[in-house]
């Protein structure tokens, strides 16, 4: 039974840390700087809430299967039964998320959401990767259509790093400042999640991985990696930073302030 | 007296001035990214066929853009792109003498021969 919360915990962190960052990547939906790329962060947004939608869904189906004994939320309360997608997103608390920090903070200019996606989306192939291993065959099958998606998510977000960091003077240094702000919220990628516990796992070569394939990008864009290394972390286990609320009050009020509404 | 010479290109038309195919042609407004026509084969087809256009800064951003732009409903299997100022359109006001000489001849057709028997499922 232990296994099975564990599972269940990996799964709604998988799944929170898509539907927080597709969440943000929309939020460009109808400002991005041109509408070419507008249309491709919407697309990739879309992916994003894709992605969340299969965990959410696995999800639920492992919780309605075992229910008993089974205390998926860090506040104590018991999760509503049955559990679907739509409940695990819209009707969980601040503290019952268990996405990554780097997915909540705002998106600030284009330099600084392009960057996060470059970060999180390449650490999230690296994990996924390792997830078509895993021994539940849904978790492996998810895995497989969302690294096709990540992929391109890498792809696109690693030119805007090249573009900006290797542009003009003042591309160059927005994008510097955007490293500046956000290398804080990388450590967390790294830190294995006391749920995670699936055999496929292995941290320290995604991070081996990722560090190279970052250092890499930034060496040829013209950008360094800051030298002071605080890491803020917590937000796997459900502490998260004061922009987190602000996104739950405007995705989940619709369905808090009118239950079951459709439309 | 003089004569000014005005070269077309493909989206002159209809374009204000300084509208987009402007901005592809003549280079000088540097903030805006030129124009780019896309063409897409699709699975079925064997040619690449015109899409649409857009804008972007390099051929690899208008690849990008293509795919996300007109590649969202599963159109495409293969992505050209080319600038639209590299495409040479013919002059709309002289259509009526590149086009209408061919109205009476028929003949071009290939609809007068005789097709043998033996011939099937032509």
């Amino acid at each position: 039974m232990a296994t099975m919360k564990n599972e269940i915990d990996f799964l709604l962190h998988l799944a929170d840390n898509a539907l927080i960052i597709g969440h943000r990547n929309s939020e460009w939906c109808g400002h991005g700087p041109i509408l070419e790329q507008d249309i491709a962060i919407t697309n990739i947004a879309l992916d994003y809430i894709g992605q969340a939608r299969n965990f959410y869904q696995h999800a639920a189906e492992l919780i309605n299967q075992h229910p008993i004994g089974i205390d998926i939320t860090q506040s104590g309360k018991d999760i509503v039964l049955p559990a679907t997608e739509d409940s695990l997103a819209y009707l969980r608390d601040v503290r019952e998320f268990k996405n990554l920090l780097i997915t909540e903070i705002p998106n600030g200019d284009w330099a600084h959401t392009t960057l996060r996606l470059f970060l999180l989306s390449e650490f999230e192939l690296q994990l996924f990767t390792q997830l078509l291993q895993h021994t539940d065959a849904q978790v492996a099958a998810i895995a497989e259509k969302s690294i096709k998606e990540l992929s391109y998510h890498v792809k696109w977000s690693q030119d805007w790093v090249l573009r900006l960091g290797d542009g003009t003077e003042e591309s160059k240094q927005r994008m510097q400042a955007a490293i500046e702000a956000i290398w804080a919220y990388t450590g967390e990628l790294f830190i294995q999640p006391e749920y995670a516990t699936a055999a496929c796992l292995n941290y320290a070569a995604i991070q081996t991985a990722w560090n190279k394939k970052v250092t890499a990008v930034f060496e040829e864009a013209g950008l360094h990696i800051p030298s002071k290394t605080f890491v803020q972390k917590g937000g796997a286990d459900g502490m998260h930073t004061e922009h987190l609320g602000y996104i739950l009050a405007e995705m989940q009020y619709l369905q808090r302030a009118y239950p079951n509404s459709e439309w | 007296m003089s004569f000014q010479i005005n070269k077309l290109y493909y989206g002159d038309y209809g374009e204000s001035k300084n509208g987009a195919a402007d901005i592809s042609t003549n280079q000088t407004n540097t903030a805006e990214w030129p124009l780019w026509e896309v063409f897409i084969r699709s699975k079925q087809g064997l040619d690449h066929k015109h899409a649409g256009s857009l804008h972007a800064a390099d051929a690899a951003m208008a690849i990008e853009n293509a795919r996300d732009v007109y590649t969202r409903r599963m159109e495409g299997v293969s992505i050209w792109v080319v600038e639209s100022k590299y495409i040479h359109a013919s002059n709309p006001d002289e259509a009526g003498s590149l086009y209408d000489p061919a109205n009476d001849k028929a003949y071009r057709h290939p609809t007068f021969y005789h097709l043998p028997e033996e011939v099937k499922y032509m």
